[in-house]
């Protein structure tokens, strides 16, 4: 046999197509996740994972609702003191444990107390939590708080098995045990994270993959090549420039939803000597700089029209926006006048941005457009992690940000705004939007929540410290072979319903 | 022989520790805070501050240096910070898959970089050469990740015949392992080919015009005798040391290739670890790749003398 005859052979061998199982998923994620330990957990795509691997003790709806998951049903006392909490019966734990009050106590408490957790301000405002019954627990509150079924529905309310967690300590992540509708199998750090169906789930019935491998690609354009081969089912996050494409391939499909975050600028109010530039001091700057963009051409250029134009904190398809403060078209001419009013011809702006494709376009249609108003804007591109650094201490005059968002309002107003804010790197503070945020956290009547963040967002869209120009959707592509998936607005890839056939 | 490659690797040791203290102190100059990076969206100043100091981050650095390199001899590398595995199983998983890599484009860079570079030096001038000359620029200056994405769409998208990227390991499944690096090992490979193409080339034709070449046509021996039992045995010599160069290159450069068809190598854990501040990562990965470095070019000096016997005296 000549080596001919043997490359030939060994060609004609790979060229076999490597069939998939029936209902064996995969899913290509933007990023690789970090540690699997809802405690311990910090990034957006672990998230993702953890839809299919760990239950909650509340869910969302499509309408950003919340709906009983390992909860069945919950009330909160009068004073807002208590939140008590009802179990759903029979459901285990991946390792066969039964999921009750007891481990429910121990969750919440070791997100509380771990060393390493990074849930300890989601859950500040809890005082104790106790079994109060079998399948019943109660939070006592230090002082009320609405968010908190809102953090319940998140990584601070993913209950783990008390046994698994309590051998595993601080390395829970390598083997997480929870009470989701697929178990972990393994996971090889940036190539693979493979969850098999738990036949034991409360809800088995309802989910009909049999086993799911989150595979991060972090290109868009190989994520969406990837699918096109059929390599995987299903992408999270396909580019704003793809969709078009997506949505015109017959053997595709295609769904989208608004995200809850939203895209902004911060400009340095009060972080160290940088907030004495004019920017920092001037609120007809700001408004200036504001009214210059045109939010819905950056949505039609950048996003292809995925995007939605805003200007609150919350996307204007929320039930929380203001109608009375719709986002306004570009007005060039009231830009200019409120320029000169401040008198200056020309104002130099620093602004420092990540250095990603989506972000750098972006920034360079406002530099554009806000040149025409008298801004001179000097962008700096640079690397997240510097960003971040510079952002927080105060090294920066205005900085490119997004938020990935939070179901509940307070979660994406709260940290920025507040003048204690963890998020607050502008160094915002407004005893009146401080007055604001406080009141509507403690409210639980969804009305006076609604009038005080109406409040609140007449101020800071006037006052601007953080200049919001629009939301980003998510955008899925999947094989047409995949039925019944739905994108939701947390970005969430919930299984419950899907089916594939090949 | 034996004392020759012990005196190399006596060597080797101030050098690997040189190494640890500019990877440990330059990093440091980077900007950004590891926590703060690693804390993402959610920065809470209590649990932050409690980080830093868990992970020993408010220390002097000089002690962190110390405690570092103490725990690195006795082959303790770290936990990364992002995962929270232990560093020197990182590598233990990434290292092979890039060696895999390296093995690979280096097979298909020499298989088409010599033999075209033999034959571009004996038709040197002709048009032969030109167009072998033409091909390796253009193969030089095709991006890597252009060709990468290309032939993604080509092969995987449009004649499914290959899958578009991933990763099997050859113990698991050898016959998919060579399907999913091909496509990537072809395109790295194609770079290099044009490097080796060169090298050879010109060692060549300084070969080909020595006394002992113009001796060996006189004895009348054959073309094919000449070209490939004379000149290339020594001309191959620097092209072997440029080998073990690239192929140490190839162990962190491989980054972008790995990238775009997901290869969970060694590069792409380098990179990921610098954006995220996990020093424990990159210092580790550091180490490795210098240590490995190292080794190569004592593979290489070792091949040498294997290959040329007058360099056997100079021992």
């Amino acid at each position: 046999m000549t080596w001919k005859t043997l490359a030939t052979t060994a060609l004609a061998g790979c060229l076999f197509a490597f069939a998939g199982q029936a209902a064996d998923l995969r899913i290509a994620l933007q990023d690789d996740p970090d540690m699997l330990d809802p405690a311990q957990s910090r990034s957006f795509v672990g998230r993702i994972v953890y839809a299919s691997l760990c239950d909650k003790l509340v869910d969302i709806n499509e309408n950003v609702e919340f709906v009983p998951m390992l909860a069945t049903d919950w009330s909160t006392s009068d004073d807002g003191l208590k939140l008590v909490m009802n179990l759903r019966e029979g459901v285990t734990f991946h390792d066969g444990e039964p999921m009750n009050a007891e481990a429910v106590v121990y969750t919440i408490t070791r997100n509380m107390t771990l060393a390493e957790s990074r849930r300890k301000s989601e859950l500040a405002s809890v005082d104790k939590v106790e079994a109060t019954g079998p399948l019943q627990v109660t939070f006592t509150l230090k002082k009320p708080d609405a968010s908190l079924v809102a953090q319940l529905s998140d990584r601070a309310g993913m209950i783990v098995s008390p046994k698994a967690a309590e051998a595993a300590g601080a390395n829970f992540g390598a083997n997480p045990v929870c009470a989701g509708p697929f178990k972990f199998v393994e996971r090889i750090a940036q190539d693979r994270i493979v969850l098999e169906k738990f036949a034991d789930y409360w809800d088995a019935g309802n989910f009909h993959i049999d086993r799911v491998t989150f595979t991060p690609i972090p290109d868009s354009t190989v994520r969406l090549a990837n699918l096109r081969s059929g390599d995987v089912q299903l992408v999270d996050r396909i580019a704003a420039t793809d969709a078009a494409t997506v949505q015109g391939d017959a053997s595709l499909g295609y769904a989208e939803a608004v995200g809850l975050g939203s895209m902004g600028m911060y400009v340095n109010i009060g972080n160290g000597d940088n907030a004495q530039k004019p920017m920092g001091q001037s609120k007809a700057l700001r408004q200036a700089f504001s009214m210059a963009i045109d939010r819905e051409a950056i949505n039609q250029v950048v996003f292809s029209g995925t995007a939605l134009a805003g200007n609150q904190p919350w996307p204007p398809t929320s039930p929380w926006y203001n109608k009375d403060i719709p986002v306004q078209p570009r007005d060039i001419e009231k830009a200019k006048a409120l320029v000169k009013e401040a008198g200056v011809d020309r104002i130099a702006v620093t602004l420092k941005h990540h250095n990603n494709p989506v972000v750098t376009q972006t920034m360079q249609m406002i530099q554009a457009m806000v040149a025409e108003a008298g801004f001179d804007v000097s962008l700096i591109s640079t690397e997240f992690a510097t960003l971040l650094n510079n952002q927080s201490t105060g090294d920066y005059e205005m900085t490119r940000s997004d938020w990935s968002g939070r179901p509940d309002p307070d979660g994406n107003v709260h940290q920025f705004y507040h003048s204690k804010g963890g998020l607050n790197d502008m160094k915002y503070a407004n005893p009146e939007v401080d007055a604001l945020l406080d009141g509507a956290r403690a409210s639980s009547d969804p009305a006076e929540r609604k009038a005080k963040y109406d409040a609140f967002a007449a101020i800071v869209t006037d006052e601007l410290p953080i200049i919001t120009f629009g939301h980003q959707k998510f955008l899925y592509g999947f094989t047409a072979t995949l039925t019944g998936f739905e994108a939701y607005p947390d970005a969430m890839i919930r299984l419950k319903g899907v089916k594939l056939d090949n | 022989m034996h004392i020759f490659i012990a005196k190399r690797l006596l060597v080797a040791i101030p050098t690997l520790l040189l190494v640890s203290v500019f990877v440990f102190f330059l990093q440091k100059l980077l900007p950004g805070d590891p926590i703060l990076a690693l804390a993402g969206e959610e920065r809470d100043p209590v649990v932050l501050a409690e980080l830093r100091e868990r992970y020993g981050f408010n220390d002097p650095l000089p002690v962190q240096y110390v405690r570092w390199v103490a725990a690195a001899a006795t082959g303790d590398l770290g936990i990364s910070l992002r995962t929270g595995q232990p560093v020197l199983e990182l590598i233990g998983q990434k290292l092979p898959v890039t060696i895999q890599l390296a093995v690979m484009a280096l097979g298909i860079a020499f298989l088409l970089g010599v033999p075209a570079g033999i034959y571009a030096a004996v038709r040197q001038r002709r048009l032969g050469d030109h167009a072998v000359n033409f091909l390796a620029l253009a193969a030089l200056s095709v991006p890597n990740f252009w060709l990468g994405i290309m032939l993604i769409l080509l092969v995987s998208v449009n004649l499914q015949w290959l899958p578009a990227s991933g990763y099997v390991s050859p113990w698991e499944n050898l016959a998919l392992s060579l399907k999913t690096m091909i496509m990537p090992a072809v395109v790295l490979g194609t770079g290099l080919s044009a490097t080796l193409l060169r090298h050879t080339r010109s060692s060549m034709m300084g070969v080909l015009k020595s006394d002992y070449i113009r001796t060996a046509r006189a004895k009348g021996l054959s073309g094919q005798a000449v070209v490939l039992g004379h000149a290339f045995r020594n001309a191959v010599l620097p092209v072997i040391t440029l080998t073990a160069l690239l192929f140490g290159e190839l162990l962190a450069g491989a980054v972008l290739t790995e990238q775009i068809f997901t290869i969970p190598g060694f590069g792409k854990l380098i990179v990921d670890a610098v954006f995220t501040r996990d020093y424990a990562v990159v210092q580790g990965v550091v180490l490795c790749t210098a240590a490995g470095f190292i080794l190569l070019n004592l593979v290489a000096d070792v091949l040498y003398v294997l290959l040329n016997p007058r360099l056997r005296s100079q021992l």
